[in-house]
């Protein structure tokens, strides 16, 4: 019964994606890569995500650090806080980076004054990326940290005169390793997806602001088939990077 | 194969029962929701059968005149149900495209409702029910001192467009070739009311929108294009043959274009014919 289900939910899943890579008009791929709008979406989206992700991580896993180890009032709310934007509709985000950061908003209002405008720019597309995609890696780091094994074993290296850089390089970091990779991955792909906060906050002009999925929409409106192609390149760039990627970092733990 | 196998465990077991009486307990108490069904159904199933429920593609520009039109007609006719679903004029044609089912279709330009009926989507002619212009949208007391198309190429302004796949961003470029200005926006918005949005949250100075959009909000306002410059946006409605309500549809198409739905339109700044 379970292994019916199981392969029912594989099927759920692979069937789009075949929807997707079987209308592939094979005869204007060629022309699509070689297409300089669609080269620039995709190097946008390259460059953007993998900002994001770094942006994420300088930010994120500190902040699991604290989540996972650090007693303190009101953590329960900086966790909710940490996973909201999870779970919240992508252009509600958007709206919010707008009113924070916009030339009107909170903080924006203060930098347009010192000549920083940040919407429709190439770094507000990092910003929405980042924003969205941050609670993967956060969970993924924080519930590594958590482990009562690592902990333990901390604990004896901390018994036996082990210092605390020498626990964090020697303990903490190889036995999260596969969490902290896997994390990086969910939150590079989640950024690399990213679409409702970033045409709420960043707009979409090419070469600048127009990601692949953005791309892809637009392209929808005018030219259903060239959707279908830059749809299908974004998938499989995603997909062999979490194959590729996850599967090795999985079997180097094991 | 033993049964052995098939044994749950009991703390299992308890999760099923307690997953399995909720389901009851929510299966229970809709039923006891419905106090006289009854009752209840007589006049409701009595209501829906002369009209039953249409649902109408149209493009975004026209929302709050179709809202409008779309009550007027419920309450004329009597059981009669329409409900919209607004989106880019393109978007909305691939939906269609893809399957979508629907009634009816109103589209910002007839080169979208042209390709539908290459793709014998339309059961009959397209018939333009209203014609709208173009505007320049700025803030709600023009700080920034608009005056023409000319001004929006200037250096120290934001300024946002349609994006060309949507008819709204097609005639704003039409209008920025006939006064020959070069404009580099900021963003290309992917329907005229993400324009209208920038503009209203003060994160852009000025786009090109349909003069009915400038009524959508308060916080902005309109600076009209001379005629010379100006194009005419005309909007075609057709009924759909995916429609299951042939008639139904083509009775609404007929309220849109009789003095009534027509005097809704102009009330909501349209042109009609």
């Amino acid at each position: 019964m379970f292994g019916l289900l199981a392969a029912l939910c594989v099927v759920f899943l692979a069937v789009p994606l075949m929807g997707l890579l079987t209308q592939i008009p094979w005869d204007s791929v060629r022309s699509e890569l070689g297409n300089r709008d669609v080269a620039s979406a995709l190097k946008l989206s390259l460059l953007t995500s993998l900002f994001a992700t770094v942006l994420a991580a300088v930010l994120g896993i500190p902040l699991a650090w604290v989540l996972a180890r650090v007693q303190f009032r009101g953590k329960s709310f900086v966790r909710s806080l940490a996973i909201l934007p999870m779970v919240m509709p992508p252009v509600v985000a958007g709206l919010a980076l707008l009113l924070a950061f916009g030339r009107n908003g909170l903080i924006g209002k203060g930098l347009t004054k010192i000549g920083l405008t940040i919407p429709f720019t190439t770094t507000a597309v990092v910003i929405a990326e980042a924003f969205v995609a941050m609670p993967f890696l956060i969970l993924a780091v924080e519930a590594a940290l958590r482990s009562s094994q690592t902990i333990q074993t901390e604990e004896a290296a901390a018994s036996l005169g082990a210092s605390p850089s020498r626990r964090l390089l020697d303990i903490t970091l190889p036995m999260s390793k596969a969490a902290l990779a896997a994390g990086l991955v969910l939150c590079w792909a989640r950024a690399l997806g990213e679409f409702g906060a970033t045409i709420t906050f960043a707009g979409n002009l090419p070469a600048i602001t127009r990601t692949m999925p953005i791309a892809v929409y637009v392209a929808l409106e005018r030219r259903p088939q060239s959707a279908i192609v830059l749809g299908s390149i974004l998938l499989v760039v995603s997909f062999l990077v979490l194959f590729v990627l996850r599967d090795r970092w999985f079997r180097a733990q094991a | 194969m033993p049964l052995s196998k098939w044994l749950i465990s009991p703390p299992m077991r308890m999760k099923i029962a307690a997953v399995f009486s909720l389901a009851l307990l929510i299966g229970v108490s809709c039923g006891t929701d419905q106090k006289n069904p009854v009752e209840e159904e007589t006049p409701d199933s009595q209501l829906a059968a002369p009209a039953g429920s249409l649902s109408i593609f149209a493009a975004v520009s026209l929302t709050e005149a179709f809202e409008e039109i779309g009550k007027a007609y419920e309450k004329k006719n009597p059981g009669a149900k329409v409900s919209f679903n607004f989106a880019g004029s393109s978007s909305l044609a691939s939906q269609l495209e893809q399957g979508a089912k629907a009634d009816i279709f109103a589209s910002a330009d007839e080169v979208t409702m042209q390709s539908l009926n290459e793709k014998g989507l339309i059961s009959d002619r397209p018939r333009v029910f209203a014609k709208n212009t173009m505007q320049i949208l700025v803030a709600k007391g023009n700080p920034k001192n608009i005056k023409t198309v000319t001004d929006l190429a200037r250096k120290d302004l934001v300024v946002v467009l349609a994006d060309p796949a949507v008819p709204a961003g097609r005639y704003a470029q039409e209008v920025l070739n006939k006064a020959s200005v070069k404009v580099t926006p900021k963003s290309l918005e992917l329907d005229v009311r993400a324009v209208v949005a920038k503009i209203d949250l003060g994160e852009a100075d000025a786009g090109i929108v349909y003069t009915t959009d400038i009524k959508s909000s308060s916080k902005v306002a309109g600076v009209k294009i001379p005629l010379e410059h100006n194009v005419q946006a005309r909007y075609p409605i057709a009924v759909l043959k995916t429609s299951l309500d042939i008639k139904g549809s083509e009775k609404f198409v007929g309220y849109l274009l009789s003095v009534n739905g027509q005097a809704i339109l102009k009330k909501h700044g349209f042109d009609t014919t």
